[in-house]
């Protein structure tokens, strides 16, 4: 399959409300040419609303959708040309594997020995040529799946929606198709938007995340920007796990339970923050072993062990009672189990990250 | 095998579960040997028997002559399939309309055409006969209206006999079409116009097969009731549309000919089985149950 042109998206303004419910809120967002962007969000984010909006199965209340120049957003679903795989597979149970390949195909004229060389090749790029004459209900979840892709993907479309498209598989199947789309996209550099509701799918298959909570993006970057820069609590929370602790800015300074921090990026103005603590970025320190430069240093007492195999989580309180939680990768020195000892904690500056206060807008 | 521990015993419980399971059915087996298998071959034995009680195909001979038997199964045939047609018409947008609407509406709309079965059928037969007749209200209202100069005959003839059994029937094609419908995931539908199909296309490649086991079952139920009615054909047909259902009591009132009616009725069962056999082999009727309707 050659690769294909894509198309860059550009949504502006777009708005639903249902009722008095806002589905989407003014959302803004430009998904550059052959992008993979994953929407992020929990259930009822607005986040396959948006996808649906894409697709033109959901009419908003106003806003623009531009496909590259091209004003889409009155324009009906069959007129979009747009591959979709669906939550549920939606593969038409009445025909055969390769009748379901061959449906976008016989829509546009391709037809006959054209319409089955293409309708082969697209079974054997999801590695199922051969399959095309089973029945629908003949297949396994993972190979509706795939049969799912193969229909999105023979047509050549220059833009590909994913809604939550390996939710219905097993962790491990799951973990094996991330790759595969992924690299199937690096394939046919199609514009890609997936919507997703986990955080390590995201984090893994992404060009670059938007977190959508309550219709609105709460953030838009890389994954590593938005998971070690998270813009905002929701954030920080949705995406891996962190400590939130109180802090005040005062006269130039950051403290901490008496003890001074300092921060990468330059500290902002006087005030109320937000201290993340990521569990696996404090380290316990051996005794009386030196950190070098860049981190800051924290004396703690431990609380707690819980042993989880692959690491520890530790419970520890820094001098003023605030917990903190530490993971400690379970090779080499076991990690301290014993209640009550003093610790030292290790926390780079650019692991400090200061984030809005509660309750402050996003 | 059988030198396992228990394995008898094991075996004697699964035998008894599978007795019980049958022994659910016994009843309505019984009350079907009772009340069709006797009554039908009883039936048949009458039809081979002549006036005098020998032996004879007199009945189906007379039948094969006489060109007017060709003409009443004729005219049932034709009749049973204007009404199912009609039927068809009316009931698919009704149908799908209800399975758009959300459940509670739907329910709703739904006691509205089951309405009718509710009220017995003989007075539903006579109400139409009192809206259609010369100076009934449908006639005093179109040429009051200005629709029509002249009372339209509207009863006593094959216009009224189709007014009526399509409204008898309608219900018993709506039902088994919503339900086929509302089994259809609209994520079909949106698959299909996401994939390029315009809403007409995608009615025709993916609507319409997915809904079509509750058409041919509608279809085949309104046909096959269609052929052996009786009441409404005989009351707004005014003896003008003369149905197998007329003819077998006429035999039977007027000429105390069992015999014959007996041969007709034989005949009727006979083509109404073949004619099921026939569609149950074009639509694999066993399919009732959409394919979408499994999750």
């Amino acid at each position: 399959m050659a690769r294909n042109s894509s198309l860059p998206i550009t949504i502006a303004q777009v708005t639903k409300t249902y009722g008095k419910v806002s589905a989407l809120d003014h959302v803004d967002l430009h998904i550059k040419s052959g992008e993979f962007l994953t929407l992020l969000g929990p259930s009822g984010s607005g986040k396959t609303t948006l996808l649906t909006v894409l697709a033109g199965f959901t009419r908003p209340d106003g806003g623009s959708l531009k496909f590259g120049d091209a004003e889409m957003i009155t324009v009906p679903p069959h007129k979009r040309d747009v591959g979709m795989v669906f939550q549920n597979y939606a593969l038409f149970p009445h025909m055969t594997v390769a009748g379901n390949v061959a449906f976008p195909l016989k829509l546009r004229g391709v037809v006959g020995a054209e319409s089955a060389r293409r309708v082969e090749r697209a079974l054997e790029m999801v590695r199922l040529g051969g399959y095309g004459a089973r029945g629908v209900d003949q297949l396994s979840g993972g190979q509706r799946q795939r049969v799912a892709l193969a229909r999105a993907i023979v047509f050549e479309p220059r833009i590909m929606l994913m809604d939550e498209p390996l939710s219905a598989l097993d962790k491990q199947l799951r973990e094996h198709m991330q790759i595969e789309l992924r690299q199937l996209h690096e394939q046919l550099g199609m514009t890609t938007v997936y919507v997703t509701h986990d955080q390590r799918e995201a984090l893994t298959m992404s060009d670059r995340i938007a977190v959508i909570n309550g219709g609105r993006i709460m953030q838009l970057d890389t994954p590593r920007a938005i998971y070690e820069r998270p813009a905002n609590r929701f954030v920080a929370e949705f995406i891996g796990e962190s400590t939130f602790v109180p802090v005040t800015v005062a006269a130039g300074r950051l403290m901490l339970a008496g003890q001074p921090l300092q921060t990468a990026e330059p500290l902002p103005a006087d005030g109320q923050r937000l201290l993340m603590l990521r569990p696996e970025r404090l380290r316990v320190l051996a005794h009386s072993e030196d950190p070098g430069p860049g981190f800051n240093l924290l004396a703690a007492t431990l609380a707690a062990t819980v042993y989880q195999g692959d690491s520890s989580l530790l419970q520890v309180a820094l001098p003023d009672g605030t917990r903190l939680q530490v993971r400690s990768a379970s090779i080499g020195a076991a990690a301290p189990t014993e209640p009550g000892r003093a610790l030292r904690l290790a926390l780079a500056f650019q692991d400090t990250v200061l984030l809005p206060p509660d309750g402050a807008p996003a | 095998m059988s030198d396992l521990p228990n394995a008898l015993a094991l075996q004697r419980n699964a035998l008894w579960e599978r007795l019980g399971l049958a022994s659910l059915i016994m009843p309505a087996l019984l009350l079907i040997m009772v009340t069709m298998l006797l009554p039908v071959g009883w039936l048949f034995y009458l039809s081979v028997l002549s006036d005098s009680g020998a032996f004879s195909w007199e009945h189906y001979q007379r039948m094969w002559e006489h060109p007017s038997y060709g003409r009443t199964f004729a005219t049932t045939f034709r009749v049973s399939l204007l009404t199912t047609g009609i039927c068809i018409l009316l009931a698919y947008p009704l149908a799908y309309f209800l399975s758009e609407l959300p459940k509670r509406a739907a329910n709703l709309c739904m006691v509205a055409v089951l309405l009718p079965l509710w009220t017995s059928l003989l007075v539903r037969t006579y109400a139409w006969l009192v809206l259609l007749q010369r100076r009934g209200l449908i006639n005093n209202w179109g040429i009051e209206l200005g629709l029509w100069d002249e009372p339209l005959t509207l009863v006593h003839n094959l216009a009224g006999t189709l007014i009526g059994m399509v409204h008898v029937m309608l219900p018993f094609l709506v039902l088994p079409l919503y339900a086929s419908m509302r089994a259809i995931d609209r994520n079909y539908l949106r698959a299909a116009a996401n994939l390029g199909a315009s809403p007409l296309r995608s009615f025709w490649l993916v609507f319409f097969p997915l809904a079509l086991p509750g058409l041919s079952a509608g279809v085949l139920i309104v046909f096959i009731l269609c052929l052996g009615f009786y009441v409404t054909p005989a009351v707004l047909g005014g003896g003008k549309v003369i149905m197998v259902s007329s003819r077998i009591a006429n035999d039977i009132e007027i000429f105390f000919n069992w015999g014959a009616a007996s041969a007709l009725g034989v005949v009727l069962l006979v083509l109404t089985a073949l004619l099921i056999l026939g569609t149950a082999r074009l639509t694999r009727l066993g399919n009732i149950m959409p394919p979408g309707g499994r999750p």
